[in-house]
């Protein structure tokens, strides 16, 4: 960026010599701007596809829609409507939790065992499967789990066979909990992929100089494995949460948009439903959104730092 | 509010953590393979067992034998054609933009302008860090109506939404030869930049570009969240919006046909990707 600046500004400083300057001259100046010429299609794109629907969800939700700054929109997050906005927060923050920890937790061990199964046809299988896998968001998705946790789903039929009821222990594919057992279909996977580097930085003289020190197995991780790990561990539940966070598309079709999170109720604004005097909420959700991704991330980057000290 | 019940997510956890138990309590190593067995296990049974549901549940007859009629019956079945026809357009829009726009940027910040990776990084991250969700809201807020009544919108964000995933292959890409070498060698025999790129570093980075170009078809035939709420019939929001005229089977077919078809891409990426990395340790083995 700063670049970019310098070498506009560059165009300035070089305008007055053009006047008494051979071709030449433009010729350099030409040279001395190419880099802005070259990146500036890329720059440009980016801010009309993402610094412009980013500044307007800003814009609109400390816009009232008279006009003139308001914090009338966060005031109705915060308490209208029964707080069902504030709901859907806290409901996302929930589910993100949720589906970010229990993966998170199952990841490292799966990733654990393939990565010392000293199997090269295992840990290929692993990493294709997991890249493929962490990609399978969407609706796609939906359907699947309904074929298999619907009502006439096939696990649904196979655990009634064996005498457990879905219902009955408070299971159901469209509600909350459904939400959750569907996100971890690619949630898993995406913990395997960004855990098994850490795991390979996992030194084997560090094991070997702990047993030769008398530890246990339990000592080994209590004072040198999960300390290691930990940044990494939090690093990638961190990535966990910010994607089921926001995710969109499984909640919405898998609960017809019946479920109190806040990307469901952004959508329920821009398909009109919307109370008269509130169409901006939903740019003040979105930009709710933002804010706890954007603390998200910077923990997320806090904790990278910390991860790659002992990880090269 | 809906309860935060104990769905099967818990089950699985309790098992598995019984299963970890006896490793951490440091008994002899026969035990960990035990372990390994059970968590590998029921991941599988995790992620087999809806493809194996999806997969019969589509290929289920109307007296429940066996029988390809929802596939047969997909092509025919209402709006599906406009739906696919759409999907191809956005789809071949997206990938043209895309490339055209990344490939010479990723070029030149490669080679002239290596400061500037940093920043390159952290831009095209951004449109993971900020939903779909949150920026189909700013778009339809801000931009002007002829732009929203044309579906090229959804290419022109789906370009955006496709970076990480195109800049970062490109990058592994440029990164695993020696551009540096190249351009210098086609510069000093006489080529120009179009030439150098056309010719020399293009072919050389054929495998970054095939995986970007099929991540970004990928991504194009899985997307939801924006072109259902730009009210674009896509192939997604076809098969959701399906569901309420009949047949379920139809629509659990065109879902396993997406994700069979996605799976397929995917691999392919993951391939292409491991081939490259291949050819740069060799690379990097010989020099």
């Amino acid at each position: 960026m700063s670049r970019r600046e310098a070498a506009l500004s560059s165009r300035g400083a070089a305008a007055p010599r053009d006047e008494r300057a051979a071709p030449s001259r433009w010729r350099r100046a030409l040279r001395r701007l190419e880099p802005a010429l070259a990146v500036s299609p890329f720059l440009v794109y980016t801010f009309l596809g993402l610094g412009i629907p980013s500044l307007a969800v800003i814009y609109y939700a400390f816009h009232g829609e008279t006009g003139g700054w308001s914090t009338a929109n966060i005031a109705i997050i915060w308490h209208g409507d029964q707080g069902i906005f504030r709901t859907g927060f806290v409901n996302s923050i929930k589910l993100g939790l949720l589906s970010s920890i229990i993966p998170g937790v199952l990841g490292v061990f799966i990733a654990y065992a393939i990565q010392t199964s000293k199997s090269p046809f295992l840990q290929r299988l692993t990493s294709t499967a997991s890249g493929v896998l962490a990609n399978f968001g969407g609706i796609n998705l939906t359907f699947m789990f309904i074929a298999t946790l619907g009502s006439t789903g096939i696990l649904t039929a196979w655990l009634h066979a064996i005498g457990i009821n879905l219902a009955t222990i408070g299971f159901n594919l469209y509600t909350f909990s459904g939400v959750a057992v569907v996100y971890m279909y690619f949630q898993l996977p995406l913990m395997v992929l960004v855990i098994t580097p850490a795991l390979g930085g996992l030194r084997a003289s560090w094991r070997e100089a702990a047993e030769n020190l008398g530890a246990s197995a339990w000592s080994y991780w209590r004072h040198v494995g999960i300390p290691v790990l930990l940044p990494s561990i939090l690093g990638g539940m961190l990535l966990l949460f910010g994607s089921a966070f926001a995710a969109y598309a499984t909640a919405e079709s898998l609960t017809l948009g019946l479920i109190a999170l806040s990307p469901i109720q952004i959508g329920n604004f821009l398909n009109g439903n919307v109370i008269a005097g509130e169409t901006h909420v939903g740019y003040a959700i979105a930009f709710g959104m933002l804010v706890i991704l954007a603390v998200t991330m910077t923990l997320y980057s806090l904790v990278r730092k910390r991860a790659s000290r002992w990880l090269r | 509010m809906a309860p935060l019940s104990s769905g099967s997510v818990f089950d699985v956890a309790q098992v598995e953590d019984e299963a970890i138990a006896p490793y951490s309590s440091g008994r002899p190593r026969r035990r960990v393979r035990w372990w390994r067995g059970v968590v590998l296990l029921l991941a599988g049974a995790y992620f087999l067992i809806p493809l194996y549901a999806g997969l019969k549940f589509s290929l289920q007859g109307v007296n429940g034998g066996f029988s390809f009629l929802a596939f047969q019956k997909l092509p025919s079945a209402p709006g599906f054609s406009a739906a696919l026809t759409l999907s191809l357009k956005l789809a071949v829009a997206t990938m043209v933009v895309s490339t055209l726009l990344m490939v010479p940027t990723a070029i030149y910040v490669h080679v002239r302008l290596p400061r500037l990776r940093r920043m390159m990084d952290v831009v095209t991250i951004l449109p993971i860090v900020i939903p779909p969700i949150v920026l189909i809201v700013g778009v339809l807020g801000a931009f002007p109506e002829w732009a929203k009544a044309s579906p090229y919108l959804l290419s022109f964000m789906y370009v955006i939404l496709a970076m990480p995933f195109v800049y970062r292959s490109l990058d592994a890409g440029l990164g695993a030869i020696d551009l540096k070498t190249l351009t210098e060698a086609s510069r000093s025999l006489g080529g120009n930049w179009f030439k150098t790129i056309w010719r020399v570093v293009l072919p050389n980075i054929r495998p970054a570009l095939l995986s970007a170009t099929v991540l970004t078809l990928a991504l194009v035939f899985g997307e939801y969240t924006m072109a259902s709420l730009d009210l674009w019939t896509t192939i997604p929001v076809w098969i959701t919006q399906f569901q309420v005229s009949s047949d379920g089977h139809i629509q659990v077919a065109a879902s396993m046909l997406g994700l069979v078809g996605t799976w397929i891409l995917l691999v392919l990426v993951v391939s292409l990707d491991r081939s490259q990395s291949r050819r740069s340790r060799r690379r990097q083995g010989a020099s």
